[in-house]
């Protein structure tokens, strides 16, 4: 039980119920759709980018408490970061997760936020709840409009 | 129900069911010793892949281990005892299905392979643009996605069957679908999402009424009951080894013979060849015709023992028991307030689906896994049907011939963590 309470801690349950920014913005400019092809869960992440900063940020979707969460842990971290800052931040959420990295250093106080997710990384079958929304983040950025899935190749 | 009168519920269910040495059985299966996450493992995923008793196991060692060479070609004695071997489970799986002729038993990989065959070949020699196959609301996708490449390829036309509130087969739409354009209806015999039975000999008769051909998706159905294809009259039968207790990667087909011959190849190789020049090949009568390469010889070897284990134990017995066990489940289960069990058909195999008002099939399923409970969450291949009832996914308890009340027991207890974590 203990170990649950890690994995669904009352952030994430939170987050989960009433994610926040879960609609589309007014002025969004970029947005792109991601798959988890194996479970069914599916986001759309929308993107304002003005003058290479993040102004606004919303999604949508459905699926379990993790990736809920995640997706809207992830809008509240990226509102005002450029859009280099928010590819940093991907890929230090993306080796958190994948247990590249441990959360340190000096973007840490960045990532403070997402630690509560830090438990998934004992449930390897749950890393891609988690890191979804994250990718499907990625391809907004790169004004990617196929779809990204989390079984397509390169994807973890 | 109350804890109170839990006990009561119990004893009246084990009156009715006729002797059955679950404990007995349970030994049989080395695997469900194997504790995980420190508890004992309620197995209730056997809907996805079952668990193998030892005497399956045996049977593939045994294989490996004094009989083993290739098939159908070694003029030694090892060759023709493996050989014999291979043809002997032919015979066992034509036995068990009460086929006519040991040649209408074809092996392939699983059912998929078996469903993507007839797709292949009956398909694209017997069907052209314009004509009409009809499947359900019911099938895995392994039951679709091989007839929308058919109709990508020589543009048939698919028409899908409905399902009522309860999961239940609608034989009135299906008759109104049916029609002279109609030439094969693909259906399955049990729902692997919701657990639902359909009314095949209706299914077959009226198709076959139409003149068109009937394939049954056999593969949630062989593991539960006894399967009769001559009592069913369908053309194709197609199961899969792995949920009927035997190893992974062995599958069949059953195909009327009459059928099998007239059709073409599904892949050409070795041991699918009477003659071969570079002018010009024939092809060997079936059941070879349709095993190109060296098969998974251990593999047909391993079905026919697990084959056996299940008809030495009895579907009369087994099914009972399941049914027993599909009945408790169902009553406990539907008394966990915010609970919705999807898939009330009035005849079922042992398989819930249900899903939470409060928490997600993949979160019910890592909470129950904590628990040592092994459950399938998410859409089960049945993307179409989980659209049907509106719902993303499906948490879903399937028993196998080793579960127990018990096993219920410790799943609503896993039910009630993942209610106390998620409120």
């Amino acid at each position: 039980m203990s170990d649950l309470r890690e994995l669904y801690q009352e952030v994430i349950l939170d987050h989960s119920r009433q994610p926040r920014n879960f609609r589309r913005p007014a002025g969004a400019n970029r947005e792109a759709r991601g798959d988890n092809p194996l479970c069914g869960d599916k986001v759309t992440v929308f993107l304002t980018i003005e003058d290479g900063r993040v102004k606004d940020v919303g999604f949508e979707g459905r699926g379990c408490a993790i990736s809920m969460a995640s997706a809207s842990l992830m809008t509240e971290v990226l509102k005002g970061k450029t859009e280099a800052e928010a590819r940093t931040l991907f890929e230090r959420f993306h080796d958190e997760m994948t247990g590249k990295s441990a959360c340190h250093g000096a973007a840490a106080g960045e990532l403070d936020k997402l630690t509560v997710l830090s438990g998934v990384r004992e449930y390897p079958m749950r890393v891609k709840c988690a890191t979804l929304s994250w990718h499907t983040l990625m391809a907004a950025l790169n004004d990617r409009h196929d779809r990204i899935s989390t079984e397509g190749p390169g994807e973890e | 129900m109350s804890i109170a009168t839990r006990p009561v519920a119990v004893n009246n269910l084990t009156a009715n069911t006729p002797a059955y040495d679950l404990e007995r059985v349970r030994a049989d299966f080395p695997i469900l010793a194997r504790p995980v996450h420190g508890r004992r493992l309620v197995f209730l995923d056997s809907a996805a892949s079952a668990q193998k008793p030892r005497a399956v196991i045996d049977a593939v060692r045994n294989c490996y281990e004094t009989e083993y060479a290739n098939i159908h070609r070694g003029v030694y004695w090892l060759s023709e005892r493996a050989t014999l071997a291979y043809e002997a489970s032919r015979a066992r799986v034509a036995k068990f299905l009460n086929a006519r002729d040991a040649a209408e038993v074809i092996f392939t990989r699983n059912a998929t392979e078996a469903i993507n065959l007839v797709a292949h070949s009956y398909g694209a020699s017997f069907l052209k643009a314009g004509d009409e196959v009809i499947l359900s609301w019911l099938e895995h996708h392994s039951n679709i996605v091989p007839w929308q490449l058919l109709r990508d390829r020589i543009g048939i036309v698919i028409k899908v069957v409905p399902v009522d509130a309860a999961g239940e087969f609608l034989l009135d739409e299906y008759e109104r679908l049916l029609g002279p354009r109609t030439k094969l209806v693909a259906v399955t015999h049990t729902s692997n999402a919701l657990g639902t039975v359909t009314p095949l000999r209706e299914i077959v008769r009226l198709a076959h009424a139409q003149g068109a051909k009937v394939l049954v998706d056999g593969s949630q159905a062989a593991p539960h009951r006894m399967v009769d294809v001559q009592a069913l009259d369908c053309d194709f039968f197609a199961f899969t080894g792995h949920k009927v207790y035997g190893p992974s990667g062995i599958g069949v087909l059953y195909g009327k013979a009459d059928l099998l011959r007239a059709m073409p190849p599904y892949q050409g190789g070795g041991d699918m060849i009477r003659t071969v020049s570079f002018e010009k090949t024939e092809y060997a009568d079936i059941p070879n015709r349709f095993e190109a390469g060296t098969p998974h010889i251990s593999g047909a070897i391993g079905l026919a023992a697990a084959i056996d284990y299940v008809t030495e134990l009895g579907f009369d017995r087994i099914g009972a028991h399941e049914q027993a066990v599909l009945d408790y489940a169902t009553e406990r289960l539907g008394d966990i307030p915010g609970l919705r069990i999807v898939g009330t058909a009035k005849q079922k195999a042992s398989i819930v689906s249900f899903v939470l008002d409060s928490a997600h099939p993949h979160d019910v399923g890592t909470i129950l896994d904590r628990s040592g409970v092994a459950v399938r969450a998410g859409h089960h291949c049945a993307q179409p049907l989980m659209e049907r009832f509106g719902i993303p996914g499906t948490a879903r308890a399937s028993f196998g011939l080793y579960n127990g009340f018990d096993d219920v027991d410790v799943l609503v207890e896993g039910v009630r963590r993942v209610k106390e974590i998620f409120g």
